[in-house]
């Protein structure tokens, strides 16, 4: 997965983001220890500032920790990991309902083309 | 390293009305007052004849000021200032006719806290051939060369005049990777450039200049949450003819 960055909005909530992607995929599994700041940093061709507050950012909800002896690792409480999972996927349901109203369809047709989905 | 957390108080870098006027030419910088801290990685951006060579140059003590002060670590350009600032001219002035071991050697007599490592590194990372005369190598390469020369250093200030304008984007990628990679957490980055683009997101921080006026400083993530642009869109905006 390469980093696709939008200069358009602030780098560090895109890098946010794509962490905690990368953690509900199981890319990072719970407990795994993450690369340093500049090796991402490095890697993503940003500022190791911004990649320090988006760290900040991700420690501050708990989905990573910081152990004095072995750098940041994710957390290993399943159950958070799980519900940043269920916030992620109510985000796209919530953009995938707009738009399917967009298009005329109420939920009820909505999700009977889903079911119908589901058979192809 | 040098400096320490206590150091992290003062401004690396502090201007207070600074005055170029060229004896046969216009005000190139006029009255600017500016604060630069450690530990970041700074644009200078303006369009040409904005006065980022006339500035870069006094903070390097090769001009001047007509009027107004420059410290470096607290110290007027000078002696001491050019053992803790590394600076990259916007011209090649390396000589021509040793080859790159020889210019790596003569680097590392000049500046104490000049990396031999770093150096051998970045060149090898770059294809670049020790035993190569200067002179024999191309534009473009003869630019990575003097970059990486000014990279290997310890420094607390690294000024960088347009360091990617003529190299290739592979090498391009490479520089601001080295950038990002070599840089510690006390030293600072300024760099002046008008491909914003490339740049943009390494910036901590901006810094316009217009007709030898500071037109804006910002964080560039505040650009981007505030106007809901990237630098380079808003620099355009600003800068529209």
């Amino acid at each position: 997965m390469s980093w696709k960055l939008n200069s358009d909005r602030p780098i560090y909530s895109q890098i946010v983001e794509r962490i905690q992607m990368q953690i509900v995929s199981g890319f990072y599994s719970p407990g795994s220890r993450l690369p340093s700041v500049r090796e991402l940093a490095t890697d993503a061709g940003v500022n190791p500032n911004t990649m320090q507050k988006a760290f900040a950012e991700l420690e501050r909800s708990g989905l990573i920790v910081t152990q004095r002896t072995s750098g940041r690792t994710v957390t290993e409480e399943t159950e958070m990991i799980e519900n940043i999972q269920k916030e992620l996927a109510t985000i796209q349901i919530k953009e995938f309902l707009e738009r399917m109203n967009e298009l005329g369809f109420k939920l009820n047709e909505t999700i009977a083309l889903l079911k119908e989905g589901d058979q192809l | 390293m040098s400096g320490g957390a206590e150091m992290n108080n003062n401004y690396l870098v502090e201007i207070q009305n600074l005055t170029k006027k060229y004896a046969d030419g216009p005000v190139a910088i006029n009255n600017i007052s500016l604060a630069i801290g450690r530990g970041r990685i700074i644009g200078l951006l303006g369009p040409n004849g904005s006065g980022k060579t006339t500035l870069i140059k006094m903070m390097n003590g090769l001009l001047n000021p007509t009027n107004g002060t420059i410290a470096i670590n607290g110290a007027a350009p000078g002696v001491a200032t050019k053992k803790r600032v590394s600076y990259l001219p916007d011209k090649t002035y390396l000589p021509t006719n040793l080859n790159v071991s020889q210019i790596i050697d003569y680097y590392a007599d000049f500046y104490e806290d000049f990396k031999k490592e770093r150096a051998y590194t970045m060149l090898q990372s770059l294809n670049i051939s020790l035993d190569s005369r200067l002179k024999t190598l191309s534009k473009g390469t003869q630019e990575k060369v003097q970059l990486i020369l000014v990279m290997s250093r310890d420094a607390d200030l690294f000024i960088l005049d347009e360091p990617i304008a003529g190299v290739d984007p592979a090498a391009r990628d490479y520089i601001l990777k080295t950038i990002i990679t070599n840089y510690n957490e006390n030293a600072t980055i300024l760099l002046s450039t008008h491909l914003i683009t490339d740049i943009e997101n390494i910036l901590d921080e901006v810094i316009f200049l217009r007709h030898g006026q500071v037109l804006l400083t910002a964080t560039v993530e505040d650009i981007r949450a505030k106007k809901g642009k990237s630098v380079d869109a808003y620099f355009r905006e600003v800068f529209a003819c």
